[in-house]
């Protein structure tokens, strides 16, 4: 069958993309069992993992000439082998020089993804480390080319018969079976029957299928396990029997490197492989996803304008009607949450991007640090998950730079040498809370407090509780190179993390005892595309409060209202002044209410301000809104985070509560038309057409 | 306006689209005619209640929902500078594309679709009004009436089909 050049660059590029992305899971696999091992856990089912993907990485390497990354996985990999043949003990030093192995193999990985040339002999420091500690064993980098072979030494030659039956689609995985049958054959003196009975006529060949199955006669001496390695890329695609045609003599160190756990100390034993774990999951394109979600998204808001009809049929008259509308009002809700669900990913990808970054920080800063990380299979929006890295970077940076002491100055405190950083995180009511915890020396209040009063951040007299002074940190005037020096505690760019964590929508606290550490607490949606408001209505508009920044509402006492000079009003709330925002000023809406005591007083946790009042007419309900962008075919709005669509097919707006306040300040300093009658301008311009 | 000159337009003809003819939909704004090419416009639908843009200039007149896809309302009468539209249920959106943004503009009534030959296409003379010059492209003739050709990108500051076609026409 003649074959193009162009139609053989599509599926090898198709396989090149499919590598990398298994990579990636390989590589955070490792990452994620090399920790288990760091953090003592040495059997052999971890040893084991962590080979398996080494090798895997190295298997697909080859196929696509990435030579630097089969040659540095290689030497990786016969680390590896020695180690999970006990003849290198895994020691604190090979335990460090794996991890920094994983590291550099993570950037050779990278860099074969993406083309890119790396300096020469990179990695190189680290390959010699591997080898040293190989000849510190008598082991040679060479013997991971056949990875059983020196175990086989002491076993005695056998026969065996393996029949291999390909699944169909076993070739579009990029296996190619003439490979395993010379890889089969070194093994030992191969002879090879090929079953064509399969192949249907050639015009209804499809030249991508395995139609050939193959009857093997193998005599060698190495073990079923090295013959089952031969297979090991391919074992979830075929069907695989392997049978000694002689009784064998028990071999424990075989069987203890037994992947499948099939005994074979028993001649006859068929090990089957095949179908043992058929993958329970698909990899979907994620735009295709996308689409789903923002077709449901439709879904919603159609069901939604059906609803508010239906509300005013006459239910004695259309009971069919009202119970369908309910029905699908069911539906729609179930149906919007599974395909959110769909697009949900455990936040481990994110988490274990942490490890490195603390290992390679505490290096360049010369202290000890661990990272322990839990519940990095709680599940989360992929819209969050992108935006939630920059963030926890940072606070992870925070603690290891300002809250872990170096060596000297813990065990001078009574403390272990090496410093802990907690990560962790939970499913905790419709949100995630992800917990950065360390044990280092604290926030200093005394001297935040004494900073900010400096700054004049804090009346010189007041009274502030420990939280609040410790939530000076993420006050913007504290992120200064000043303050690093200054102060023993954060505020490198806190203000900034806290302004990203915002505008996702969540809330971040901290909690600090001098001297014992910190712990920083995020508190997230689980998705962006869905948000909890209250729908309040100013004037004729509607405007959306996210619900995670309103703190409570009220309606106050004329009392309670206080005048400013040049500053607006404040509310008198339970000791506390509170400054009010006026939505109709804010915005310039005619016909709105405007006095807050026939109105409502909206109290939300402002970033610049603190709590805030935000004074509307009317509380509509609280409703789960889609939300639709502002931006896509107009542009951003300052005060305004997004837009959705209410029931009856109007547009309203989502305030952005951090910016109320910041805009009615400015405001208020420079102009502000009245609330009421229409300016001069609009007044001579308006047309009558 | 030259009554005797041969009309540059074939008017409310069906014409097919030939290489060297431009079609436009005319719409009016009081008693002045505009023109918008054809190919940038998505839809013509009727008047709908806005939700307004807090803060925005005269001519945002807010935004809409079509479909679930959130298109902001401009008021071209505003935006041209002569009043501001008071909308009823007569008045008419024109839905068009300007770059990858949907926009909407706010007009008086849709007349018609003209096909214009480019080389008809007569410049905008100097009025002494650089604002407006940037948004019209040129001047039609169609028997005793002139519309004005009005260009997408000098609305929305962005390149449309329109222009990059006059200007290979002209080239």
């Amino acid at each position: 069958m003649p074959v193009t050049s162009d139609s053989e660059a599509y599926p090898v590029a198709q396989f090149r993309k499919t590598y990398f992305e298994e990579c990636a899971e390989l590589m955070d696999a490792l990452q994620s069992n090399l920790e288990l091992l760091a953090n003592g856990q040495e059997d052999d089912e971890t040893l084991h993992a962590i080979f398996r993907s080494v090798h895997s990485v190295k298997g697909g390497a080859g196929a696509f000439g990435c030579t630097d990354l089969v040659a540095f996985s290689h030497t990786f990999e016969s680390l590896l082998d020695a180690l999970r043949d006990h003849k290198i003990p895994a020691t604190h030093d090979i335990k460090q020089l794996l991890l920094r192995a994983s590291d550099a193999l993570a950037d050779i990985v990278n860099a074969a993804r993406l083309e890119q040339q790396l300096p020469p002999n990179f990695g190189g420091d680290i390959s010699a480390a591997m080898r040293d500690a190989l000849q510190g064993a008598g082991q040679s980098a060479d013997v991971a080319s056949a990875p059983a072979v020196p175990e086989a030494k002491t076993l005695t030659e056998q026969t065996y018969r393996i029949r291999f039956r390909p699944h169909t689609e076993m070739l579009k995985k990029a296996n190619e079976p003439l490979l395993l049958i010379r890889q089969l054959g070194k093994l030992g003196s191969l002879s090879t029957e090929v079953d064509g009975s399969n192949l249907p006529p050639l015009e209804s060949l499809d030249p991508e299928a395995a139609y050939l199955n193959w009857s093997f006669t193998l005599d060698t001496a190495v073990p079923r396990s090295a013959i089952q390695d031969v297979f090991e890329f391919v074992e979830d695609d075929c069907d695989l029997e392997i049978e000694s045609s002689e009784p064998a003599a028990p071999r424990a160190e075989a069987a203890a490197s037994d992947t499948t756990g099939a005994s074979d100390s028993t001649g006859a034993v068929a090990a089957t492989v095949a179908a043992v774990g058929v993958a329970q999951s698909i990899r979907v394109d994620v735009d295709k996803v996308d689409r789903l979600v923002n077709l449901v998204g439709e879904l919603v808001i159609s069901q939604a304008m059906l609803t508010e009809q239906g509300l005013g049929l006459p239910a004695d008259k259309y009971p069919e009607l009202i119970q369908g509308i309910e029905a699908l009002a069911q539906s729609a809700r179930e149906l919007q949450e599974s395909v959110m669900a769909i697009r949900a990913q455990p936040v481990k990808s994110v988490f274990a991007r942490m490890p490195r970054i603390v290992r390679e920080l505490a290096a360049t800063l010369g202290k000890e640090v661990r990272i322990v990380t839990s519940g990095e299979m709680t599940e989360i929006d992929k819209t969050v998950i992108e935006q939630l890295n920059d963030p926890l970077t940072h606070m992870i940076r925070n603690a290891l730079d300002h809250g872990i002491e170096p060596p000297v100055e813990r065990i001078a405190a009574g403390k272990v040498r090496q410093g802990t950083i907690h990560l962790s995180a939970a499913q905790r009511s419709g949100r995630i809370v992800i917990e950065v915890s360390d044990d280092g020396r604290g926030i200093n209040k005394e001297k935040i407090l004494a900073k900010a009063k400096a700054r004049g951040l804090v009346p010189a007299g007041a009274n502030l509780t420990d939280d609040e002074i410790n939530e000076l940190i993420f006050l913007p005037a504290f992120s200064t190179a000043e303050v690093i020096s200054n102060i023993s505690g954060r505020g490198v760019g806190m203000d900034v993390v806290k302004r990203n964590v915002q505008a996702l929508g969540g809330r971040i606290s901290v909690k600090s005892r001098f001297g014992h550490g910190s712990s920083f607490t995020l508190s997230l949606p689980l998705t962006l595309a869905v948000v909890d408001g209250m729908v309040v209505s100013v004037g004729r508009e509607t405007f959306i409060i996210p619900l995670v920044a309103i703190v409570e509402n009220l309606r106050p006492q004329t009392a309670d209202i206080h005048p400013v000079v040049g500053r607006g009003h404040v509310l008198a709330l339970r000791g506390e002044y509170l400054p009010l925002v006026y939505l109709h000023r804010l915005f310039s809406i005619s016909d709105a209410i405007g006095d807050p005591c026939r109105g409502i007083v909206i109290i939300v946790q402002s970033e610049s301000a603190g709590r805030v009042g935000i004074v509307v007419d009317e509380l509509l309900g609280q409703q789960q809104v889609v939300v639709k962008s502002l931006e896509a075919n107009y542009e951003p709005v300052d005060g305004i985070s997004g837009a959705t669509i209410l029931g009856n097919g109007r547009v309203a707006l989502i305030l952005d509560v951090a910016r109320l306040h910041e805009i009615d300040v400015r405001g208020t300093a420079m102009r502000l038309p009245p609330p009421d009658a229409p300016t001069e301008t609009e007044k001579d311009l308006t047309h009558a057409a | 306006m030259q009554p005797d000159n041969k009309p540059a337009v074939q008017f409310g003809q069906d014409v097919a689209v030939s290489e060297n003819v431009q079609q436009f939909i005319t719409f009016t704004l009081g008693e002045e005619e505009y023109g918008i090419d054809i190919m940038v416009v998505r839809e013509i639908k009727g008047w709908t209640e806005t939700t307004m843009i807090p803060n925005a200039p005269p001519h945002v007149r807010g935004v809409i929902n079509l479909r679930g896809i959130i298109v902001p309302i401009f008021d071209l009468r505003a935006r041209f500078g002569t009043g501001v539209t008071v909308p009823t249920n007569m008045h008419v959106v024109i839905i068009v594309a300007a770059g990858t943004r949907t926009v909407g503009l706010l007009v008086d009534t849709v007349s018609d679709i003209i096909s214009v030959d480019p080389k008809e296409i007569r410049d905008v003379p100097d009025m002494g009004m650089p604002t407006e010059d940037q948004f019209l492209e040129g001047l039609v003739a169609i028997q005793d009436r002139m519309v004005t050709l009005v260009s997408l990108s000098g609305l929305f500051g962005m390149p449309t089909e329109s222009i990059k076609r006059t200007a290979a026409v002209a080239a």
